[in-house]
């Protein structure tokens, strides 16, 4: 991705991750028998050693590497010193959390095909940008964060208020990850709520005050491997059990033709089973949304704002050896991240063409109101088809997954709150072991109040929904104010705080003077008063709120900084602007290790592959 | 020298591997009726011990690599 699923999520995406579109009533007497969730799975001994052999190596591998952990470079930046394979899966992992995994099979049973757009179109291309023109600045600069790049770039005000508002996101992230987890495991085991709060708490800590970031990365690795080789065998067995490829399809037009939009026409055949045939208008597709407004929206604005300047996942790039090897890291990501939609999305598509075949063999989809329970599509797809000992294996993938998740944004989150707001702002200039011993306790805070956000979550749940808006609206226009600071030298300090802060404003405007059609709160939109647009679904109003606000960042900050004096001379720009910077002579690579020729290769790819399920 | 990610990936998942081998093995195949009659933890626990060996065998090559050098370097 991308851009993470909605409604399970909160991730520090460009926007407000989308809602499903209004719950669309279920037009047929569908026979499925609804599971009930209240029987928990029972743990076989088997499970639990796998369980307990996995929580083992993660605490043991933190442990390893505590004695490497000497200054605050090792600490937050690795000491840069990470082999480019390690890096880029971890750049991969660290969007992959066990949100992102359900989410995107929920989406893949409620949308079908189309949800590859979150990768193929909404992912792969960024992941390419930023290796092969944005990493030569973040590596070259030697920033250590996102927000210090921003310093260097433009001025303090800039990289602060970015800096702030990362922080407190990455906060609220890892409690929701928390909060997931939690929930999950006491509806699937039973397991006390509480108790899987502290538990899964207490063990990122360990592993992250030991480690710090070297720690985080491996078990990001660690847990790629874990969701491939776990949930491999889902996909086999699901796709057995619904008749192979040519029965899944034929499966997925029975689904189609009937299920229907909100007017109330079903939707034509193949609106389940291909990626692009259906966008002409957003009538005739299950997202609600056309080329246009998913290509700009998606495609350009949330992918790259997402991709190229969340820190949490560039900071697995920054920390790469050399800046060949940081160049290399998003697009080794992005091969694996091309093939994930068979891993992740194929299972949701399989669980609603099995639903609507129940009766015959027995997997459904649970209904919850007058719409199925897309949410726990993964969850119940392990509870049917895996048994005791494999389990273990399907049920560790995806704690590992919620927990690197949280340890992803709890390293983000230390670095930043030491460089970029304790260091530049409370203490300065004190020594390396006072910055290291922050980290540490950093550390300990970042997840004190990730506990607490978790706990919040579980009471006010309209707090989160709040939260959640206000961090889109804040990082829709982020994007453009990298593009311009990266590509044009005039652009100036003031030009970008005052584009950021109007692009915020536009977002939330646009947000507040459009709703989605069914919308029954005012966290949907509308909240100014008068409505001046109805979108199809709620996926289109977020694509289009993002379009807008960055739009409106990109017009401001060009205006704004050829109205202001440039404060950066060209000297202090090198090494920050494209035009400024020597290029790297990369002669002497082989073209296989030349991010170009890579990059290009990834997007024959990918455009073969969407030409394949077009 | 920092932990080589490779060895503690190869010893987890030969581990796994080998539970659910073992596992596949003494458990007759009517405890399979979910996962369609196929004996999963056996098929996928043999996948799992490959993987886990390929990766050891890795870490391991890289380790002895590391050694010749350092031998070399002390004559």
């Amino acid at each position: 991705m991308t851009v993470p699923h909605p409604r399970t999520t909160i991730r520090r995406v460009g926007y407000r991750p989308y809602r499903p579109p209004r719950p669309s009533p279920l037009a047929w007497p569908f026979r499925s028998v609804p599971i009930p969730l209240t029987q928990s799975i029972q743990l076989g001994a088997v499970d639990w050693i796998i369980l307990v052999t996995y929580f083992a190596f993660v605490l043991g591998i933190g442990a390893a590497l505590k004695r490497g952990m000497k200054s605050s470079n090792d600490f937050f930046m690795s000491g840069r010193n990470i082999p480019a394979w390690i890096s880029g899966l971890a750049f991969l992992s660290a969007n992959l959390g066990a949100q992102e995994v359900m989410g995107m099979a929920a989406s893949g049973a409620k949308y079908g095909m189309m949800t590859s757009h979150f990768y193929w179109v909404g992912a792969v291309p960024a992941m390419v940008f930023v290796g092969v023109f944005m990493m030569p600045f973040y590596y070259g600069s030697k920033a250590r964060s996102v927000p210090e790049y921003l310093k260097l770039r433009y001025d303090e005000k800039t990289r602060t208020f970015n800096a702030f508002s990362f922080a407190t996101m990455t906060v609220f992230s890892s409690g929701i990850s928390m909060y997931a987890m939690a929930k999950l495991l006491n509806l699937l085991l039973g397991w006390n709520f509480n108790v899987s709060l502290w538990a899964s708490a207490a063990i990122v800590l360990a592993y992250i005050f030991l480690g710090g970031l070297t720690s985080a990365i491996y078990n990001e690795v660690m847990q790629f491997f874990l969701i491939v080789l776990g949930f491999a065998p889902l996909v086999f067995l699901g796709l057995r059990d619904a008749g192979g490829w040519s029965g899944l399809m034929s499966r997925l037009d029975l689904v189609a033709t009937q299920s229907h939009n909100a007017a109330g026409q079903p939707y034509a055949a193949g609106a389940w089973a291909s990626a692009w045939h259906h966008m002409g208008t957003p009538a005739s597709n299950p997202m609600g949304v056309e080329w246009f407004g998913m290509v700009m929206g998606l495609g350009f604005v949330l992918s790259f704002g997402y991709w190229c300047t969340d820190f949490l996942v560039v900071q697995r790039a920054m920390v790469a050896k050399d800046e060949q090897a940081a160049r290399r890291v998003p697009l080794i990501a992005a091969v694996p991240k091309m093939l994930f939609p068979f891993l992740v999305i194929l299972p949701g598509m399989i669980a609603i063409a099995l639903t609507y075949k129940a009766g015959e063999t027995g997997f459904a989809l649970p209904v919850k109101g007058n719409a199925f329970d897309y949410d726990m599509t993964i969850p119940l797809m392990l509870k049917h088809y895996f048994p005791t000992g494999l389990l273990g294996l399907g049920l560790t993938a995806l704690m590992a997954s919620f927990m690197s998740g949280m340890a992803g944004n709890v390293t983000a989150f230390n670095t930043v709150w030491t460089y970029d707001i304790y260091q530049s702002h409370i203490a300065r200039n004190r020594s390396d072991a006072h910055y290291l011993w922050m980290g540490r306790m950093a550390t300990v805070f970042g997840i004190v109040l990730s506990i607490m956000t978790a706990y919040m979550a579980q009471h006010f749940n309209n707090i989160m929904d709040m939260l959640q808006l206000v961090f889109a609206f804040v990082n829709a226009p982020l994007f453009a104010t990298f593009l311009l600071g990266m590509f044009w030298k005039r652009t100036t300090g003031h030009g970008a705080f005052t584009g950021l802060l109007s692009g915020t404003f536009a977002a939330a405007m646009h947000h507040g003077l459009t709703i989605p059609v069914g919308a029954e709160s005012l966290f949907k939109g509308g909240w100014i008063g008068p409505v001046l647009h109805t979108y199809p679904s709620e996926m289109a109003q977020n694509f289009w709120t993002a379009i807008w606000s960055w739009t409106t960042c990109f017009a401001v900050t060009i205006l704004i900084s050829l109205l202001t004096k440039r404060t950066k001379t060209d000297e202090e720009l090198r090494g920050l602007v494209y035009s400024l910077t020597e290029r790297h002579d990369e002669g002497h690579l082989p073209w296989y290790q030349r991010p170009i020729w890579l990059g290009a290769m990834i997007l024959v790819a990918v455009t073969l592959l969407n030409l394949a399920f077009l | 020298m920092q932990l080589d990610l490779r060895l503690p990936i190869g010893l987890l998942f030969s581990i796994f591997g080998a539970i659910l081998v073992v596992y596949g093995l003494v458990t007759p195949i009517e405890a399979y009726k979910q996962s369609l009659g196929i004996n999963v933890n056996l098929y996928w626990g043999v996948v799992l011990c490959g993987f886990g060996a390929v990766m050891l065998g890795f870490a391991l090559r890289a380790r002895a690599q590391a050694r010749e050098k350092l031998q070399a370097r002390d004559e």
